[in-house]
């Protein structure tokens, strides 16, 4: 592998560029899987049938903390890469665990909420409405958990291998990775929660 | 005993039960076969774990072939049940299951592998690349393709195919009226295949965007590249809506949600709407492509540079983006407003303009040309006209009210028949055989070849002409039989007549490829046709590493210029090459997704878990796995070319 | 070549005839949306038509003069950049066809939705048409009788046909009168017809609905109307009552031959339109107060 050192670690060999470039086309197949699940979404809104509606079962403490959890992940991960970018290997480990632990703790709160939604009678089968809301969610979490296991697996090989083009160009895929889902919370906390409970 | 009782089929036959034995004897010859002569090494180190292009590109349309060769088993015993009223030969649940899964195979398994097959060959020799950009993710494609349509081909002989269309409407696909678990192969089989085509348009898109040879600006492409670029970027919108529908599908009949359903705030119109968003980009996803050949082919044959190549590419940009806004006209009828209505009836006709743009410019690709008829290019002569009369019969459809009309009858399926068969269908037969030489380093026999082309294209006009004609007088499609009161009989006796000739064509080319086999002359040089563009640049078949050196690009005719205006393509000294690596891990990877979506279609949990399980393994090792593919020495690659005689250089 | 070209021909002339002996159902209309359809249809054809023969005589032209044989053997063709001029030809003429076809189809899409020129001024006939595997169920609420596997209308008095159905999705179609239109469970769609000369005319579900699709049929019959008043009255004097009991049993899969009945079964099992319609349908009524709100726009 030809190592180009004018570039940061993450761009320095060809493959890498291509990784890179293939993830932000994948992104871009992504964006249109939640575009159809919110175009879905806004249809299927107000058709509850004989189940509850959003501002029914809303709650907005755990989406709050969901979302504030999240959020501080994106900023964490960004501290990560940048610490990457800097050659600081054990400021981007423990960055990057925060990263992670963050996460778990937004899927733990998100675990919660489908409790909260099951134990007030909404479940996938309730109606159109609560199915296409926890389908998205779901898809959403469904990411949120991969993620977590991807970045745990890059942890280790960072551990393992050090900072080399390889792992520097995973971990910035996965940084890319991560903030585009936040970027999709922040839609679902607007458009969804926000939404929902005006 | 209980448990095996979900895999008989719902609806037995004799046919089916014949069908069972005879895939049950395949596989035993196959597999005695490649024990006899000892091939299971030779078949597992350079095939089925191959990441090369090339071989993964004859894969696909080795599978394509079989694929269309299923699917015309089901034509033709569609059109054998409607040639005279009152047919007993099928009756009406075998014909909804012989419709669908006629519709399903051509158009995901035959059409799309088929495209993916040439582009996977043709596109990284046309820009001068080695190999795609992600190598493994390319075989991965593939094998879940390939698992896809196993999962589905398996639908008939174990638990029932689809019977609600390849449209698959619900709630017609809902568990009230679509009881046996065929549905369910619909979804899984699509959903498997779908991540695989999604995962190709991706690596495609990176491909033609990063590795073109030195010099190839995106203006310099040529026009498949171009054509094959766009199709990706379509893919890549268009399959995650796909995606999402089928998803919605699944939880409606495996977790009884109601996202289709008619009551508790479902929708049914919700599905037919999703599956158009995608469906008709689809469409465009495997004539693009179409154009693309048909415009390499005209071009050489003709001798001649390709005529506005600036419009031709526009023109399938447009294409492109008005393919996501037409979606409507395929419900016309569902009782928008007419306003609505009018605005998809606008969009859906402008797609005539760059369309017709095409036409003109192949037309006058001819144009002072010197024109050979060779097959390929008699393929492409017929395209040109048939493929108008389905185009304009298109715009015809597009005419909001008058579809009212039209809408689910034979009219349509002529329509579509029309541009399908003719579009993709003969370019891919022509780009076979167009760049057969390039695959297997012989060329397919002429002579014969032309006797398929005349028995494929009469066969055509005799089959979907009639249907024209019996869509007008109120024939709807998908009806499994007829009374003889309604004057339909001598029309579709004259379509299965023509289905029949088209069966022979097909048989025809098959004996070709055995016949050219045998007793083609191998020594065809690596330019037989007289081409213009890259992969005419290297040997006959192509090395591994494609390139030893690689080309410099000036114009889209890049080897044109070098035979003619003494344009230096390989300014290069031999160096050392990196290759991928072969790896066994897509296919085992498949393989599980075979199991989990077989599992998953008679809810067989432990299954389910088990293979998912295996899946996220398998995706795990490959995290950890160091592969940084290995080296052909430069000493290595001088033998193979000087034993190819050098040329190129 | 040559062979082709025969082909066509003889292809051609088989549609001419076949037109000529007897001619097909949607190009023989019976009513005047079905004549717009048939005129718009006519139109496309021509329109089409030069087209085809535009591009078919450029391509023999092409082919005749351009092929390899007729060249010498030295001929090495051009190199021929596009000429805007031979460009802005080839996209303008396209434009102004697909524009010329565009005002037809807006027009034509419009008329046909709406209740027939020279009708508007009469009070439409309705007649509620809902599918059920594989059956239709014409209830007029007006005449209080329903029928079931065939319709009766009288002539020259708009009908306005309110589809709906009892299953999969289906389409309702009498070519000679009208264009189809689907019949969903959840919603109602309308088709506005005229029937200007009496007669019998077929109808069908013209929509995959399943393994009796092929059967789905109805007769149509238009009658003066004094014959159509005749005809209720009869039906009033010698029909059964239809009852919730009778009607389930109707909707159970299967065919059926010609059914009448006096009452309708939309007093016992509304139509899903109003507060019936959209997400509603299926839902009790103390949620359906719930969502008045938001049925109105499922029902576009």
């Amino acid at each position: 592998m030809k190592i180009d050192h004018t570039q940061p670690l993450e761009y320095s060999t060809e493959q890498n560029q291509l990784n890179i470039l293939g993830f932000w086309i994948f992104l871009g197949a992504e964006i249109m899987l939640f575009a159809t699940l919110f175009a879905s979404y806004f249809i299927y809104e107000n058709r509850v049938g004989n189940g509850p509606s959003g501002g029914e079962i809303f709650e907005i403490t755990p989406v709050l903390i969901e979302t504030f959890v999240l959020l501080t992940s994106s900023f964490t991960i960004g501290l990560a890469i940048n610490a990457m970018r800097l050659k600081r290997t054990k400021a981007m480990l423990v960055f990057l665990g925060i990263t992670l632990l963050l996460g778990l703790g937004f899927l733990s709160v998100e675990i919660y909420e489908f409790m909260h939604y099951y134990h007030v009678g909404a479940t996938l089968q309730t109606s159109a409405f609560t199915a296409i809301l926890l389908t998205t969610l779901g898809t959403h979490g469904a990411h949120v958990t991969l993620g977590l296991f991807w970045g745990l697996f890059i942890m280790i090989q960072i551990k393992r291998r050090g900072l080399t083009p390889a792992t520097a160009n995973k971990s910035f895929i996965f940084s890319l990775y991560w903030h585009f889902l936040d970027v999709v919370w922040i839609f679902i906390f607007s458009f969804i929660y926000l939404k929902g409970m005006m | 005993m209980e448990f095996f009782e979900r895999f008989a089929v719902p609806h037995p036959s004799p046919l089916i039960y014949a069908s069972m034995v005879a895939i049950g004897l395949v596989i035993i010859a196959i597999i005695a076969g490649v024990s006899y002569f000892k091939k299971w090494g030779y078949l597992w180190n350079e095939w089925l774990t191959t990441t090369d292009h090339k071989r993964i590109g004859i894969m696909y349309i080795i599978s394509a072939l079989l694929m269309l060769f299923r699917g015309g088993a089901d034509a033709v015993m569609m059109r054998l049940q409607t040639s005279v009223p009152d047919n007993t030969f099928l009756d009406a649940q075998h014909y909804n299951e012989v419709f669908t899964t006629h519709g399903v195979v051509m158009i995901f398994f035959m059409a799309m592998a088929f495209v993916i097959g040439l582009m996977n060959f043709v596109v990284p020799l046309q820009i001068g690349a080695r190999d795609v950009a992600f190598p493994r993710l390319n075989a991965i494609s593939f094998w879940l393709y390939f698992a896809g349509a196993m999962l589905f081909n398996i639908s008939f002989v174990i638990g029932g195919s689809p019977d609600a269309g390849w449209t698959n409407y619900y709630p017609l696909a809902s568990n009230d009226f679509s009881t046996s678990v065929g549905v369910n192969y619909y979804n899984w089989a699509l959903q498997i295949s779908g991540i695989g085509t999604l995962m190709t348009g991706i690596n495609f898109i990176a491909t033609i965007i990063k590795m073109r040879a030195p010099g190839m600006t995106l203006m310099k492409m040529p026009m498949f590249t171009w054509s094959a670029l766009i199709t990706n970027a379509i893919i890549v919108f268009a399959f995650p809506v796909l995606t999402i529908a089928i998803i919605m599908g699944t939880l409606d009949r495996q977790f009884g949600t109601h996202f289709f359903a008619s009551t508790n705030g479902g929708m049914d119109m919700m599905w037919a709407n999703l599956f158009w968003v995608w469906g008709h980009p689809e469409v465009y996803i495997l004539i693009l492509p179409a154009f693309g050949i048909y415009s390499e082919i005209i071009a050489t044959f003709s001798q001649r540079n390709l005529y506005g190549y600036k419009s031709m590419v526009g023109s399938m940009v447009i294409i492109s983006l008005l393919s996501f806004l037409v979606w409507v006209h395929h419900f016309f009828t569902m009782g928008q407003d007419a306003l609505t209505n009018s605005i998809f009836s606008i969009t859906t006709m402008a797609i005539a303009v760059p369309t017709g743009i095409k036409i003109f410019n192949w037309l006058l690709t001819m144009w002072k040309g010197k024109i050979h008829f060779t097959v390929p290019m008699l393929y492409s002569v017929a395209f040109i006209p048939l493929f108008t009369i389905g185009g304009v019969t298109g715009v015809m459809l597009g005419v909001a009210s008058a579809d009212y009309q039209y809408h689910n009858t034979m009219f349509l399926v002529a329509h579509f028949h029309n541009t399908i068969i003719p579009g993709v269908v003969f370019a891919m037969l022509a780009g076979l055989t167009y760049w057969w030489p390039k695959m297997f380093g012989f060329m397919l026999n002429e002579k014969i070849g032309k006797w398929a082309f005349w028995f494929l294209t009469i066969g055509f006009c005799f089959s979907f002409f009639p249907m024209y004609i019996t869509g007008l007088d109120g024939q709807a499609r998908r009806m499994f039989t007829y009374s003889e009161a309604t004057g339909f009989g001598p029309l579709n006796m004259l379509s299965f007549f023509g289905a029949g000739l088209m069966a022979i064509g097909f048989v025809i080319i098959v004996y070709n490829i055995y016949y050219s086999f045998r007793y083609s002359p191998r020594n065809v040089g690596d330019d037989p046709w007289n081409a213009r563009s890259l992969e005419w640049a290297t040997h006959n078949p192509v090395p591994e590493y494609n390139f030893a050196v690689l080309p410099q690009v000036e114009s889209s005719e890049a080897f044109w210029d070098y035979k003619k205006k003494g344009h230096k393509l390989f300014p290069d000294s031999i160096k050392k090459i990196h290759m991928p690596n072969n790896s066994g891990l897509p296919i085992i990877m498949s393989g599980l997704f075979f199991i989990f979506g077989f599992s998953f279609v008679f809810y067989i949990w432990a299954g389910v878990i088990i293979s998912a399980i295996g899946i996220f393994a398998c995706m795990a090792y490959r995290s950890f796995e160091k592969d940084d593919g290995r080296y052909i020495s430069a000493e290595e690659i001088k033998e193979t070319e000087d034993k190819f005689g050098g040329a190129g250089q | 070549m040559k062979q082709k070209w025969a082909l066509l021909a003889f292809i051609f002339t088989m549609i001419t005839v076949l037109i000529g002996c007897e001619p097909l159902l949607v190009l023989d209309p019976k009513g005047p949306q079905a004549e717009t359809l048939s005129n718009t249809i006519w139109i496309s054809i021509f329109t089409m038509a030069v087209v085809v023969i535009v591009v078919l005589t450029l391509l023999i032209n092409m082919l005749v003069k351009y092929r390899a044989s007729k060249q010498p053997d030295d001929y090495e063709p051009p190199h021929i950049e596009a000429s805007p001029i031979v460009e802005s030809i080839i996209i303008g003429i396209p434009v102004l066809i697909v524009a010329f076809l565009s005002v037809v189809s807006v027009v034509s899409t419009y008329q046909v939705e709406d209740v027939p020129e020279g009708y508007e001024d009469q009070e439409p006939l309705v007649i509620y048409a809902s599918s059920s595997n594989w059956k239709w169920h014409f209830s007029y609420p007006e005449q209080d009788i329903e029928t079931v596997n065939y319709v009766f209308l009288p002539t020259d008095r708009p009908v306005e046909f309110r589809l709906y159905s009892h299953g999969p999705i289906t389409s309702f179609w009498i070519p000679q009168l009208a264009g189809q239109k689907y019949a969903m469970a959840d919603m109602i769609t309308k088709i506005n017809l005229v029937a200007d000369s009496p007669g019998e005319y077929m109808g069908r579900n013209s929509n995959f609905s399943g393994e009796g699709f092929a059967k789905h049929v109805f007769n149509v019959t238009a009658l003066s109307p004094d014959e159509f008043d005749t005809w209720v009255d009869e039906i009033h004097a010698t029909a059964e009552p239809i009852t919730e009991e009778k009607f389930d049993e109707l909707l159970e899969p299967g065919h059926l031959g010609q059914l009448t009945f006096t009452g309708t079964h939309l007093e016992f099992a509304p139509a899903p339109e109003g507060e019936h319609g959209g997400h509603n349908h299926g839902s009790d009524d103390s949620h359906s107060e719930d969502n008045e709100d938001t049925s109105e726009h499922t029902n576009h």
